[in-house]
């Protein structure tokens, strides 16, 4: 964009995992959006998208929580977040009001200026202008929601391969699921665990030495399994990738000592 | 059969340590999936189609009763019979009161999983006639006192030994474990059956309102055999099998095949028009269609209208990573996968089924590819739905979820669990950035480690930014 013009405002949706596990990939998020021409602000009254009352059957609690989240966006020209998952839940908003119900349109609105980050970059912004290094093979994982829900596949590829230094190995089945599914792996332990060993199988087998994603719930499941396993591959957001940003240990990794990683 | 869908936690667990099923699921996610996506990628037109079709069963069921009733005049007038049940018991009655007035002894019966909804082999065993399958998948199935675990492959969780020993031991005759062998013995076998039937029983996987025509569609030859050679041809459907014309049919049929086998056409489509005309050559004397409700028509108009659109192609089963890591049986009723986690709790109810439309990850691909584009994800959801109103949800959910949205709804409130869970989370991992062992939270760490968190949360590291 020209420099004369106004920069485009945009509210971060952190969400409830970064915020709490790898707030990191909220700063490179925001780096990226300011690479981009944005102004980013966090609105403080934000908390979950809602995603665990909606799919445990609990509209009345998800309606309580979109509405605060469709305030909390208020006034901004984009809401962007780190996430397939929860950028689709905040589309689904529109799902929870009846056509006559004011919260109805105002949902549609949010839908309408909702993005995950790599397709907001791409296919609202078209930047392109990344200048980070990573010396790895890299592997990705298509996380559902922002696949099927959002349409998310190219995106990510598209600003992976200006990295510099980084390959790309497409893993077998990248599009299955990981066994995440939020509630589902706590429900459902047995089953999910299934899941997530089909991926990181598929993981290994791609030889990568880093496996990068879109999502953190479905990062935190397949790190947290490649660890059981004893794999040294690393397992990072992608938005760390692309902000140059991926100084501190990968997820699930030890602390570094001494500049040495452990 | 016998419902064990309460059971499904511990139906999945066994089923996840079986050896032999694991083998035979494999060879399932390298088939069907691989093949559809070959066979719709040769048509540039499927997704039209897919959209076509969405819009005619959403037609049909908007005027379900018009064409329902135009069915049945058509079939009148083609000199067969129409018998409206409207629960699996109206259903098995009728049927059999045809086969009692015709004497019947035994019955063939062409695969139909309705007749698996109405539990009507038992039912025909107990009351002295003698079903037998005749479609290979459950012919096996029959021998073994096993019921389908796939709506199209019903004997898909059996390998080629499971096939081979019982053959022997209720064939009587060498063990073999060529399938050419197998499939002649079932063969020889079933000849004698065709001939010898009173009456043959079929499902449909359509019927056409404007002929009265009931079409099936086999790749085995063994629904014609059982419809035209007994004197009695008995089609035991479901009321949202009905199509308007012989053309809407073929749209269907073309969805169909691609969806399930991937094939662009299934080898036996087989329509049925009536009974046997003054100078026909063949075919049943007798023709009477038993149309089965069981709960469809309180779906008509409900939130899950949409379901009815299901023409029975497997395709959400053979994608969905649940079932393929713990088979049909798992769902512990006749209906597995997506398509069965929405229907089975209309029809043995919530409170039996409510874990199977919990058992999904709503990652969305059954949806993406169900040529008439049910939204799975979306009826499981409603089932949710149902189940938290009605309070039948486990209480360590409805605690846990409404522990959390307290706090989801309170901002301030929030920061502070954030901070102090993110906190927790740190001491117990030291510097090891992960966690072998949370309490209370086994079924994650059983199977893998719990990635810490990376500093302090987002939202304080924000704020002391923007403040120094």
């Amino acid at each position: 964009m020209h420099a004369s013009e106004k920069p485009i405002k945009v509210g971060l949706f952190v969400t409830c995992l970064v915020d709490m596990f790898r707030p990191s990939i909220g700063f490179a998020t925001i780096k990226l959006l300011e690479n981009a021409g944005c102004k980013v602000s966090v609105p403080e009254a934000q908390t979950c998208c809602g995603q665990p009352a909606f799919n445990s059957g609990d509209k009345k609690s998800t309606q309580d929580i979109a509405r605060q989240t469709i305030q909390a966006f208020d006034g901004y020209e984009y809401v962007v977040g780190p996430s397939g998952s929860c950028i689709g839940m905040l589309h689904h908003y529109t799902e929870l009001f009846d056509e006559n119900d004011p919260w109805k349109a105002r949902a549609e609105d949010l839908k309408s200026r909702a993005f995950e980050i790599t397709s907001f970059l791409t296919d609202v912004l078209d930047f392109n202008t990344i200048l980070s290094k990573y010396d790895a093979k890299a592997t990705y994982h298509d996380s559902c929601a922002g696949l099927r829900e959002l349409g998310v596949k190219q995106q990510p590829r598209k600003l992976l391969a200006k990295v510099a230094n980084l390959t790309l190995s497409e893993m077998e089945e990248s599009e299955t699921c990981c066994g995440f599914g939020g509630t589902f792996c706590v429900k459902y332990p047995d089953i999910s665990n299934r899941m997530v060993e089909n991926k990181t199988s598929n993981i290994v087998d791609s030889g990568a030495t880093t496996l990068l994603g879109g999502d953190l719930g479905c990062l935190l499941n397949m790190a947290g399994k490649l660890k059981r396993q004893g794999h040294k591959i690393e397992t990072r957001h992608i938005v760390e990738v692309l902000a140059g940003m991926t100084d501190e240990p990968a997820i699930g990794d030890a602390d570094y000592e001494l500049g040495q990683p452990a | 059969m016998q419902i064990t869908s309460p059971a499904f936690k511990e139906n999945a667990r066994i089923a996840l340590h079986d050896a032999g099923l694991q083998k035979a699921l494999g060879n399932l996610k390298e088939g069907f999936p691989v093949k559809r996506s070959t066979a719709v990628a040769r048509m540039p037109e499927f997704e039209q189609l897919r959209d076509e079709g969405t819009a005619l069963k959403n037609h049909i069921l908007e005027n379900l009763d018009i064409y329902l009733e135009q069915f049945e005049a058509n079939v009148i007038k083609n000199g067969g019979h129409v018998h409206w049940c409207r629960t699996p018991e109206d259903a098995c009655k009728k049927i059999l009161d045809i086969c009692k007035e015709v004497d019947a002894k035994t019955v063939t019966k062409g695969k139909s999983m309705v007749s698996e909804e109405i539990n009507l082999n038992d039912y025909l065993e107990k009351n002295g006639v003698e079903p037998i399958e005749t479609d290979l998948g459950e012919y096996i199935l029959q021998l073994r006192g096993d019921h389908p675990s796939h709506i199209i492959a019903p004997a898909i969780h059996l390998n080629l030994e499971d096939v081979s020993e019982i053959f022997h031991e209720k064939h009587k005759r060498p063990k073999s474990s060529d399938p050419k062998v197998l499939m002649q013995e079932a063969r020889e076998m079933l000849r004698e059956k065709f001939a010898g039937a009173d009456v043959g029983i079929t499902g449909a996987n359509f019927l056409v309102a404007e002929t009265g025509s009931s079409i099936i569609v086999t790749n085995e030859g063994n629904g014609d055999l059982t419809q035209t050679l007994p004197k009695t041809h008995i089609v035991v459907t479901s009321i949202e099998k009905v199509v308007p014309t012989l053309e809407d049919m073929t749209l269907f049929l073309r969805l169909l095949a691609r969806s399930a086998t991937g094939q662009e056409f299934t080898v036996y489509n087989t329509l049925s028009t009536g009974p046997r005309r003054a100078g026909d050559q063949d075919g049943p004397e007798n023709f009477h269609v038993v149309l089965v409700d069981n709960g469809r028509s309180e779906m008509v108009g409900s939130e899950f209208q949409e379901m009815l659109r299901c023409i029975r192609c497997s395709a959400c089963m053979n994608h969905c990573p649940v079932y393929g890591a713990v088979g049909g049986h798992s769902y512990g009723w006749v209906y597995p996968g997506p398509m069965g986690s929405v229907l089975t709790p209309q029809m043995i109810g919530i409170e039996e089924a409510g874990l199977l439309p919990n058992a999904s990850t709503f990652c969305g691909k059954c949806e993406s590819v169900c040529p008439v584009r049910i939204p799975l994800p979306k009826l499981m959801r409603h089932w949710r739905e149902d189940e938290f109103s009605k309070h039948l949800s486990p209480k360590a959910v409805r605690w846990g979820i409404g522990g959390w949205a307290f706090f989801a709804k309170r901002p301030t409130l929030y920061r502070l669990l954030s901070i102090s869970s993110n906190l927790f989370l740190r001491v117990m991992a030291g510097k090891k950035g992960h966690i072998k062992k949370i309490p209370l939270a086994g079924g994650w760490t059983d199977g893998r480690d719990m990635p810490a968190p990376r500093g302090k949360t987002f939202m304080s590291q924000y704020k002391s930014r923007k403040q120094s």
